[in-house]
């Protein structure tokens, strides 16, 4: 589904890479997890394969299409859920997700009996005509992740789709990603909750300056990890424990 | 086009919910025509009908100053106050308490008098007209000077007007001695052949007809159109902080990862502002002909050119969108876009031709000027509602600024194309 060969990342004026010839193959129907400390390189990788910025060298496919010459088909493949909330805050949650929507080339019916299934799902239907500017957290959160998924992406990117979410909101945005991927998404999730992320995920790469460092199953992982009892443990065994601060 | 329709319609809404912008588009530019026609409307008023004082000292005591009073109480403009001392009237002045003085010099009437007469004798004396007996030996007299004293704060044009009216006057009342010592040189009856000393050359200005009436241009007629034009630009604020905040909300970021392209992007934000800029003059032509006449200013005429001048402010809105897209593109931050797009439009205004004609400008500005977008559409709108002309008189006009608004709009798509290229 999604294959990754060699692909590189420097920023202008960057001293380092930010992603270094990272191969990696994600099969359809999976739910990989993309974990690593901060500046590790997460984003990066997701934005580049969301065609946000362009790799300094490498490649990559998506369902057999190259970025290059199918932009829109793939576009249309994909889905982004990004780690700001990326709506308009005048809107009200209908007309954030009736435009959002529309730019995906839904419309009508189709458009309007999509918003209010997934209000519905994501307990906002009592919510749709108030202004996203008087949302909670949780709740921009879940109208941020709707907005994505709207089209029914083949591939959906979610980069830290559970943060600074309370519990309730947390379950249920899980509970609906994992509904989304049994009906015939894959879903490449970048996280900081290794605990989510080792339920949520069939398979995880724990990657740290722009490298994968190991992949696989999470259960794997931990038990071909020494003295590891969770995804944590692995994580702090494969990146360290010094503080990852970087400007 | 579901998506330019669903473009124009997140624009709208976006519009109508964003109470700043709405009063920057609407309240802003209707507060500034209405302040600035009564401004220049009470401005020309107050030198046409109030009158400003005027301070004289009186040093000559004789017939021309009697004729200076004569000429200043007839211009209707000045209300005299007789001060005794040149250093008073000076203090005063330059204190800012009076805009201006006038000091008469000592024995002004005396010596123009002598220095005419002695002038006259000299011509008619080389034609043969023998000098009588007894006349005064010819001595010298010094030049005299009129001194005027204007307050520092006063602007170059009003002085300049000033000095150039006591100037006139003060020649008419040279000339009239001349005839006068002339007179009285070669008629000794009261009877006999006497100098018409009135004008003989007069003006009188021809104004373009329309119907047979004559087309008489107000203040209304020449603010309106200026300042609307300087408000449909002021679009570009507004427009650009819309795209600007899109950056910062990361509503933009998402539309990229979306099948849709930049132009349909700017495409709905191209007609929900054009239709602003329409509403903008809709609004500007109502103040001008029902709010002006309210307030006792002049109603603005717009008989017969309502369709040319709606033309011309939609290519005039045109214009100031593309600008507006090119800023909202280009600029990171609020903090890049607010005051730059405020700033240029106050400079695309000055050197349009906006404050100060064009014609009046250096040579190099008025080369400058022609590449000011609100020149053009200045000229559109002179050319529809003072020079009563039709469209295909103002086609190079509204050509220009079509022309504006599409190379602004490719470069804005360019530019974001390469900056985001992937």
């Amino acid at each position: 589904m999604i294959d990754i060969q060699q692909l590189s990342k420097k920023y202008k004026g960057a001293d380092d890479f930010s992603v270094v010839d990272l191969d990696l193959k994600i099969e359809e129907g999976e739910i990989f997890g993309i974990l690593g400390p901060n500046g590790a390189g997460k984003t990066t990788l997701i934005s580049m394969l969301c065609s946000l910025i362009k790799p300094s060298s490498g490649s990559f496919t998506i369902n057999n299409l190259n970025y290059a010459n199918n932009k829109r088909e793939l576009k249309q493949l994909i889905g982004i859920v990004p780690q700001e909330y990326s709506l308009y805050p005048s809107l009200t949650a209908y007309e954030n997700l009736f435009y959002f929507g529309s730019m995906y080339g839904l419309k009508g019916k189709q458009l309007n009996d999509k918003i209010y299934e997934y209000l519905e799902k994501f307990g906002l239907s009592s919510f749709s005509n108030k202004k996203i500017e008087f949302f909670s957290g949780g709740m921009k959160r879940r109208i941020n992740l709707i907005a994505s998924i709207l089209h029914q992406p083949k591939i959906l990117f979610l980069d830290e789709p559970t943060v600074g979410v309370d519990v309730q909101s947390k379950n249920v945005i899980i509970d609906h990603l994992k509904e989304l991927n049994q009906n015939g998404t894959t879903i490449l999730y970048t996280s900081h909750h290794l605990n989510e992320a080792e339920h949520f995920c069939t398979r995880v790469a724990i990657i740290d300056n722009g490298s994968v460092l190991v992949k696989g199953e999470p259960k794997y992982l931990i038990e071909s990890c020494e003295n590891t009892h969770n995804l944590e443990e692995v994580f702090i065994a494969f990146t360290g424990k010094e503080l990852r601060d970087y400007a | 086009m579901h998506k330019l329709w669903a473009s124009i319609y997140k624009e709208f809404l976006l519009l109508i919910r964003d109470l700043g912008g709405l009063t920057i588009l609407f309240v802003m530019p209707i507060v500034l025509i209405v302040t600035i026609t009564l401004i220049q409307d009470s401005s020309f008023k107050s030198i046409s009908k109030s009158k400003i004082p005027l301070l004289i000292v009186d040093n000559d005591k004789g017939y021309i100053s009697e004729n200076i009073f004569e000429g200043i109480a007839t211009q209707n403009t000045f209300d005299v106050i007789l001060k005794e001392s040149e250093e008073e009237a000076r203090d005063l002045v330059f204190k800012g308490e009076f805009q201006l003085a006038i000091i008469i010099p000592e024995n002004l009437s005396k010596d123009l008098e002598l220095k005419i007469n002695q002038n006259v004798d000299g011509v008619l004396s080389e034609f043969g007209f023998e000098e009588e007996e007894g006349t005064d030996a010819i001595v010298e007299i010094t030049p005299k000077e009129v001194r005027l004293y204007f307050d520092p704060a006063i602007q170059y044009a009003f002085k300049e007007s000033i000095k150039s009216g006591i100037d006139q006057m003060i020649s008419k009342i040279e000339t009239r001695s001349i005839y006068k010592a002339f007179q009285e040189q070669l008629s000794d009856e009261e009877s006999q052949f006497s100098f018409d000393s009135e004008s003989f050359i007069s003006f009188k200005e021809i104004v373009p007809k329309l119907n047979d009436q004559e087309i008489l241009p107000n203040s209304a007629q020449h603010n309106v159109p200026a300042w609307t034009l300087f408000a449909i630009f002021f679009i570009i604020v507004p427009l650009s902080i819309n795209m600007v905040k899109e950056k910062s909300q990361g509503t933009f970021v998402r539309l990229r990862t979306h099948p849709v392209s930049y132009a349909t992007v700017l495409g709905g934000k191209t007609i929900v502002f054009s239709m602003v800029c329409l509403l903008q003059f809709v609004f500007m032509l109502l103040i001008g002909v029902y709010l002006f006449p309210a307030l006792g200013l002049p109603t603005l005429d717009v008989s017969e050119k309502i369709f040319l001048l709606f033309i011309v402010a939609f290519f005039a809105g045109l214009a100031a969108v593309g600008l507006g897209l090119l800023l909202g593109t280009i600029a990171n931050s609020q903090e890049q876009a607010a005051p730059f797009g405020a700033t240029f439009v106050v400079v695309l205004a000055a050197i349009g031709g906006v404050w100060v004609p064009v014609f009046m400008m250096p040579n190099f500005m008025q080369v400058l000027s022609n590449l000011s977008p609100m020149n053009w559409g200045l000229n559109a709108f002179y050319d529809v509602f003072l020079r009563n002309v039709g469209f295909l008189e103002i086609l190079p006009e509204l050509g220009l600024l079509l022309l504006f608004f599409l190379i602004t709009t490719l470069i804005s798509i360019v530019y974001n194309n390469k900056k985001n290229a992937v």
